[in-house]
């Protein structure tokens, strides 16, 4: 699959009256994993919902691809909870879009998620529901399930901060390391995430907000915590995130 | 086994202050029978309540199925079409404001003194149970996994068949463990309406003619038919949701 480039521009939000952001643009560079990082209430949870075709986009909002087609089954999304359906296994869990898109999960398919959970460490635990996992092993099967779609552009919504720090630390290198040349747009509290596996950094601040310059830190991902390049950035982004 | 051996040490403390009020007060035997006259009444007219018992059990068994299957189905229609909720949702509160036990005499007027009447007096008393307490699951999906299953590109019938409805399962089994006590009662209610066999039939005999063992008798068949039938339904409950947890205490269930 080639990957895709978004734009998000001329965006706008009001909510109850306050307007949030207008005339907000957001590039997607292809193949790249943009972060966008800021306070709660920003408006940037938004954002990614209007890509993920689960809000109206409020006019003028345009959202363009890089091959003018429409962005509409086109995204795999990821969010904060695990959203792993109980009563299913860890195995159908992975192949919950081809059983709600009524496809019957050929032999190849099933073959195909096995591996994910391969790659995302969790072989052998297909049989398992989700209630025998610990929450870093769910949202484990949740990537997987997200690497399943394999979608042109993965919205990723704040999906570690609900995981202890150790273990989104090592989330995130399985993150980096399964999600490399995709398209990849990450919201997220935590400028430690952001520059531990983002491509290009946004800091989204004020009412009414404004995209920040992107920052590009540089070296492979996942960058290694101790980087001292990555600490001189987080200071900066924590600066940029107080303003 | 100790919750077993609880429940019958309650059960002879019951019996036994039962047997102590009968000596104490002398009542006569067709006012209130002494325990062991009621034993005595069931050991005799065994047949007669076997009998009688099949009647009223076979019509709460299939005014179950057939008040669950409809209520279930109603749940359904109602989440899935707007022009469904609009239309039967009146209907549905409607059934429920008319108490249906007034309702008793007219069905038997149309149905017969058969069991036909008294398995729609069982539908009716069922059904809205069970109708709310599906369309209520039903309605409560986790948003977040609504929001997956759209960005999966799933129909609203696919997004109902495998995440509503299974989501929704907890909330019916509710439903039916009530549909399951309430059972009993429209079939007994069906029968004093107007019957020719069935534990209610029997009762309503047994009374005029001061059988009042017999009567006694007939009232524990009836419950023990209802406390099998919701302890059958809940075991199913649990089997049928494996994935639920229990979060009572467990202490509470297992000391």
């Amino acid at each position: 699959m080639t990957p895709l480039s978004v734009t998000i521009s001329r965006a706008r939000l009001t909510y109850g009256g306050t307007l949030l952001f207008s005339d907000l643009t957001l590039e997607l560079p292809a193949g790249r994993t943009t972060c966008l990082l800021g306070p709660s209430g920003v408006g940037k949870t938004t954002l990614l919902r209007i890509l993920a075709g689960l809000a109206e986009p409020e006019p003028p909002t345009e959202v363009v691809t890089g091959d003018r087609q429409p962005l509409a089954g086109r995204i795999a999304y990821m969010a904060q909870q695990d959203l792993l359906l109980p009563w299913l296994t860890v195995l159908d869990n992975v192949l919950l879009g081809d059983r709600l898109r009524h496809r019957r999960p050929d032999p190849a398919r099933v073959e195909q998620a096995r591996a994910l959970l391969d790659r995302v460490g969790l072989t052998g635990r297909e049989r398992d529901r989700p209630a025998a996992l610990s929450g870093g092993q769910k949202q484990r099967v949740a990537l997987a399930r997200t690497l399943m779609e394999d979608k042109p552009l993965v919205l990723m919504d704040e999906p570690f901060s609900a995981l202890d720090a150790i273990t989104r630390l090592r989330l995130q290198e399985t993150a980096a390391e399964t999600l490399a040349g995709r398209t990849v747009l990450m919201v997220t509290h935590d400028p430690l995430e952001a520059l531990r596996i983002g491509d290009r950094l946004h800091v989204m601040t004020g009412r009414p907000a404004v995209m920040g310059p992107a920052l590009e830190p540089s070296g492979p991902v996942p960058r290694r915590v101790d980087d001292p390049d990555l600490l001189a950035h987080q200071a900066e982004l924590l600066r940029r995130l107080a303003e | 086994m100790k919750a077993l051996l609880r429940g019958a040490i309650t059960l002879l403390v019951l019996v036994a202050g039962w047997q102590a009020l009968v000596w104490a007060t002398g009542l006569p035997r067709y006012l209130l029978p002494g325990p062991l006259a009621v034993a005595d009444a069931m050991q005799r007219q065994a047949p007669l309540l076997l009998t009688h018992g099949l009647t009223t059990l076979a019509e709460i068994l299939i005014g179950l199925v057939a008040g669950v299957a409809l209520g279930g189905v109603s749940a359904l229609l109602l989440a899935r079409f707007r022009t469904a909720r609009r239309w039967l949702m009146p209907l549905l509160l409607v059934s429920q404001a008319i108490p249906v036990f007034a309702l008793a005499p007219l069905l038997v007027l149309w149905l017969g003194y058969g069991m036909a009447s008294k398995i729609a007096m069982a539908v009716l008393v069922i059904y809205f149970p069970v109708t709310t307490a599906l369309f209520d699951g039903l309605r409560r999906t986790d948003p977040g996994w609504l929001d997956l299953a759209r960005t999966m590109g799933a129909s609203p019938a696919a997004i109902l068949w495998s995440i509503r409805l299974p989501a929704a399962l907890p909330a019916f089994w509710s439903g039916v463990r009530v549909a399951a006590a309430v059972a009993p009662i429209g079939a007994v209610i069906g029968e004093w309406v107007g019957s020719s066999s069935g534990l209610g039939y029997l009762m309503l005999h047994a009374n005029a003619r001061m059988q009042i063992d017999l009567l006694f008798a007939a009232v524990l068949v009836l419950g023990l038919f209802a406390v099998s039938l919701y302890a059958a339904v809940d075991a199913l409950a649990r089997r049928a949701l494996p994935w639920q947890p229990d979060t009572q205490p467990a202490e509470d269930a297992n000391p």
